[in-house]
């Protein structure tokens, strides 16, 4: 009797599992439709007709690699890619020593702190258009920063990056930096609050110099927040449309363009979606390389439960 | 004398105000002067009058300061041929991001619930695809989104770029509902189990009440990011739904003979007003939440 | 009558084999302890009864009914958590009625229930306040109203005074001991301290890696471990031991021998059998007594004194061994002492099984 029970036992259906599924795959529909439809049909159909000769409307004109071939002989589009390359690792580089300094000078315990505090971050609330045109304004050759410095007796100053097609991309790099250093300090700063009281203690009583303390002591145990900023703002970095749009407008010449603006262009007022969609999964493909497996390891892989 | 010494500690005493610590406020001061001077000569050159601004001195106080060029921006300001100023654009954007935030936040809350306390096969797969999505360029979607609306008929309107900002704000918001929840102890859950309560009892009396403080930062982050938007409003909005960036662009870009910069920066002040007052109000959960997208839980 | 029967529980998750063939019987109004040190699978066999967690095969039976696939709230159980697990936003009364009102309970019977409850844990002052304004003990008293008002047959607790400090757990201990006694419901309490499984327990069930090791009375556990695994895990400073042979009558290490005279073998081995003896640190003396023997002469190493007692630790073949002496004793370090031993409170184990002989 015993024994029949127990065995009918192990072949009984968890019905309870059943029910409680049901609610939980409910409130994940939303979830896995944006999830499934958008992050994985719309991108995998965004590389189908990047295969297609798709002009202003999209069609199935299968042209295998042509599309990436014309990309990598457009001019502008290499351009962008350059741009992108020297703006987003001086952006990354600027933003990261800027914010780490305005952190540990903000934690040497001073007065006003979260006056500075609040002033360094401000930019980071306000939108890419509002910062593009604010420098763009203050960075107009005849009545900008440059004319008060020349005009304050300084004559050979020059101060007008936007005018020169060499300079272009660097105002758009002070804008940027301007605009989001503050998060770097922002987050480095909670770093550096997070860090044990006592190992303070421990270098004092070595006698390590504050400084040096900082350098290979802390920075090294800040490497989860540097982590953090660095994706935040290569994000940025890859996004970056509306700045470019607003200060600028890519020029003068190509030489403020950039990739993001590159694809927009061509599914918009270009109407060559095929090549738009060349350009838009190149984009894609060293956010896969380098986020993929981050996530995989992070988040997918893990059922700790 | 020497005797004195002897008893005395080694070494000077440490002084209070030291070179080092001029050196910091020197640091800070002339960090805070480089983050200040655009908000300043933003506010300055809206509050001059056109003949001012071309003496150049784009430093110095208005001689006689009006908000003329800021009523203008409101109301009068032309973008394209319409001549009806920003206003247009900011009862937009507030039509715009009010449901956006809404509905993109009891989502993200429902699914970050859902993905901490009930995982259920394949979970943990969707959140990592969600998440992915969190990082890629929009550029790489866009085109299929506009397809798809154009299909069912919301490309260009309010429910359109409604539900944009709802796909997009998606993952950022599930992500910092998960990890919060995930932070409760595991055993708040299991004790309201016990009690008998079910998957939606427990969201709405348990864990809805105590996620207060996280949905501030949801709110705080959700609102500056869609009112700052420009690329969504501008491809998804519709002419008639234009977000206010969108159409302080336009105003910007728009100039028939003289380019009237008190203008164009009053416009642009009026247009950075929102998040700029959320930020100033929200303090600590303004900086909680741009820390959420890539901090793990 | 059988309170909690488990049948052959098994629980896998993806290649980890947590709890292995399991097989429990608890009596009704038993006190039972589950005990054994972190990733033993104690807290995962309680949450399988409380059903929070999914069983992969075997049967769970509470009240003489399967329940193997039932909801935990239809269970007929109470739950006390480490964390307490209150519901930070409610007070008192809201978090012992909260589960009450689910049900969709009378709100006289609620009522009614709460003031019981909190009658019987002295915690009627406390009914209006926050769980963030309580102490820690009052806390750990809410969470175990909690599992009063549900008027259920069985409480299951999870290392309910570990996040207590020393005073507070043994002041609860005592408490939770006396609740047993005057409610007489199933209790079943999960825990890693050893004193609190001696002190609460009616049976101990000491586990390791997804399987009990020996379900016996605490007396049985400290004087009968089942093996070696039991005999170390109990008893602080842990049991002393030797390896060598037995011969005959006698335990035979390096050239010296014990006479086993009184030691009752249950299983009786070779007699010529490798085997271990053990022996805790009370069951050792400094001076010779009735019946002990003397063991080896050995210098002191450490001598720590600890008020009432003093533990005394030295060599011994290549082992650290610890001998429990009255507080009143004067050593020296380094002194050279006699080691007598009480050969009929030896425990001796089998080498290659680590069975108890």
């Amino acid at each position: 009797m015993e024994e029949t029970m127990v065995t009918s036992a192990k072949v009984s259906k968890p019905r309870r599992t059943k029910r409680v599924q049901i609610s939980s795959l409910l409130a994940s529909a939303p979830m896995a439709i944006v999830a499934i439809g958008v992050f994985v049909v719309c991108v995998g159909y965004s590389v189908v007709l990047s295969f297609t000769k798709s002009r202003l409307f999209p069609n199935f004109n299968w042209v295998g690699l042509d599309q990436y071939e014309r990309l990598w002989g457009t001019s502008r589009w290499i351009v962008s890619v350059e741009n992108l390359f020297l703006y987003g690792v001086l952006f990354i580089a600027l933003c990261l020593v800027s914010g780490f300094f305005m952190a540990v000078f903000l934690d040497q315990k001073v007065r006003f702190e979260s006056g500075f505090r609040t002033l360094f971050l401000y930019p980071y609330a306000m939108s890419l258009v509002v910062t593009g045109l604010v420098w763009q304004w203050m960075m107009e050759p005849s009545l900008g920063l440059q004319n008060v410095v020349q005009r304050m007796g300084w004559e050979s100053f020059e101060f007008a990056p936007l005018v020169d097609p060499q300079y272009a991309i660097y105002g758009v790099l002070i804008a940027a930096v301007w605009q989001s250093s503050g998060l770097v300090m922002a987050l480095m700063l909670a770093g550096l609050r997070g860090i044990d009281g006592e190992i303070w203690k421990a270098a004092r009583v070595d006698g390590i110099p504050t400084w040096k303390t900082y350098f290979f002591i802390v920075l090294p145990m800040m490497r989860p927040v540097m982590i953090t900023s660095v994706v935040l703002l290569a994000v940025g970095v890859v996004r970056v449309y509306d700045l470019i749009v607003a200060q600028t407008g890519g020029g003068p010449g190509m030489s403020t363009e950039m990739p993001a603006k590159f694809v927009i262009d061509h599914i918009t007022a270009r109407g060559n979606v095929g090549l738009g969609m060349a350009a838009a999964t190149m984009m894609l493909l060293p956010v896969l390389l380098v986020i993929g497996p981050w996530i995989y390891r992070e988040y997918v892989r893990p059922t700790k439960h | 004398m020497e005797q004195i010494q002897l008893t005395g500690p080694h070494g000077p005493k440490p002084k209070k105000t030291t070179v080092s610590r001029l050196g910091v406020y020197a640091f800070l001061f002339s960090a805070a002067v480089f983050f200040c001077i655009p908000l300043y000569v933003m506010l300055i050159t809206s509050l001059k009058g056109m003949p001012e601004i071309r003496l150049g001195e784009l430093f110095s106080l208005p001689g006689d300061p009006s908000f003329a060029a800021w009523v203008k921006a409101w109301g009068e300001a032309c973008s394209g041929v319409e001549c009806n100023g920003i206003q247009t654009g900011f009862w937009n954007s507030v039509k715009i991001t009010i449901p956006s935030v809404a509905i993109s936040i009891i989502l993200g809350s429902i699914n970050g619930y859902a993905l901490s306390f009930w995982r259920f096969k394949g979970s943990n797969l969707l959140f990592g695809l969600l998440l992915f999505g969190a990082f890629v360029p929009f550029q790489v979607v866009i085109f299929p989104l506009i397809i798809f609306l154009r299909e069912v008929g919301l490309y260009g309107s309010l429910t359109g770029i409604i539900l944009i900002h709802t796909i997009f704000g998606m993952p950022i918001m599930t992500l910092l509902f998960r990890n919060y929840f995930s932070s409760l102890p595991d055993e708040l859950f299991k004790a309201a189990r016990v009690d008998g309560a079910n998957f939606w009892q427990i969201f709405f009396q348990i864990m809805m009440p105590l996620s207060i403080p996280v949905t501030v930062v949801a709110v705080i982050l959700q609102t500056t990011g869609i009112w700052n938007d420009y690329l969504l409003g501008l491809i998804f909005a519709g002419r008639e739904n234009l977000p206010m960036t969108v159409q302080l662009n336009n105003i910007v870009a728009t100039t028939f003979g003289v380019r009237e910069y008190n203008v164009n920066m009053a416009a642009t002040i009026l247009t950075a007003l929102v998040p700029l007052a959320i930020y100033l109000l929200s303090g600590k959960y303004f900086v909680r939440g741009i820390a959420a997208g890539a901090v793990k839980g | 009558m059988n309170s909690i029967s488990i049948k052959e529980l098994d629980l896998k998750y993806q290649d980890a084999h947590v709890l292995k063939q399991l097989n429990l019987d608890i009596k009704k109004g038993e006190f039972l302890v589950l005990l054994g040190s972190s990733g033993c699978g104690k807290s995962t066999l309680l949450n399988c009864i409380a059903g929070l967690l999914d069983i992969t095969a075997g049967q769970i039976w509470i009240n003489e009914r399967n329940v193997t696939w039932e909801e935990p709230k239809d269970r007929g159980i109470g739950m006390v958590f480490q964390s307490y697990a209150l519901y930070p936003q409610m007070t008192v009364e809201k978090n012992l009625s909260f589960g009450l009102k689910v049900k969709g309970m009378a709100k006289d019977e609620i009522r009614e229930r709460v003031d019981r409850a909190a009658k019987i844990l002295q915690i009627e002052p406390l009914l209006d306040r926050k769980p963030s304004e309580l102490s820690g003990g009052q806390r750990q008293r809410v969470a175990i109203g909690r599992a009063l008002v549900r008027d259920v047959e069985v409480f299951l607790f999870d290392e309910p005074l570990s996040n207590l400090d020393a005073k507070l757990r043994a002041d609860l201990r005592v408490e939770i001991k006396r609740l047993h006694q005057k409610l007489k419901n199933t209790m079943v309490y999960v825990t890693h301290d050893q004193v609190e499984a001696l002190t609460l327990a009616d049976r101990i069930a000491i586990m390791k890696d997804g399987e009990i090791q020996q379900l016996s009375s605490p007396a049985d556990i400290y004087h009968k471990p089942c093996n070696l695994f039991v005999a170390q895990f109990i008893g602080s400073p842990s049991m002393n031991l030797l390896e060598g042979r037995i011969v005959g009558e006698n335990f035979v290490y390096h050239d010296y021998r014990v006479n086993l005279m009184g030691y009752e073998f249950i299983n009786q081995g070779d007699h010529d059998t490798s085997a271990y003896l053990g022996i805790r640190p009370e069951h050792l003396a400094l001076e010779p007594r009735d019946g002990y023997v003397k063991l080896a002469s050995v210098s002191i190493d450490i001598i720590e004194p600890m008020g009432d007692e003093t533990i005394v630790w030295f060599d011994f073949m290549g082992r650290k061994w610890s001998v429990k002496v009255h507080g009143d004793h004067q050593l020296r370090w380094d002194e050279e002492v006699d080691i007598y031993l009480d050969p009929k409170k030896a425990h001796l184990f089998s080498k290659q099984s680590e069975v108890r002989l």
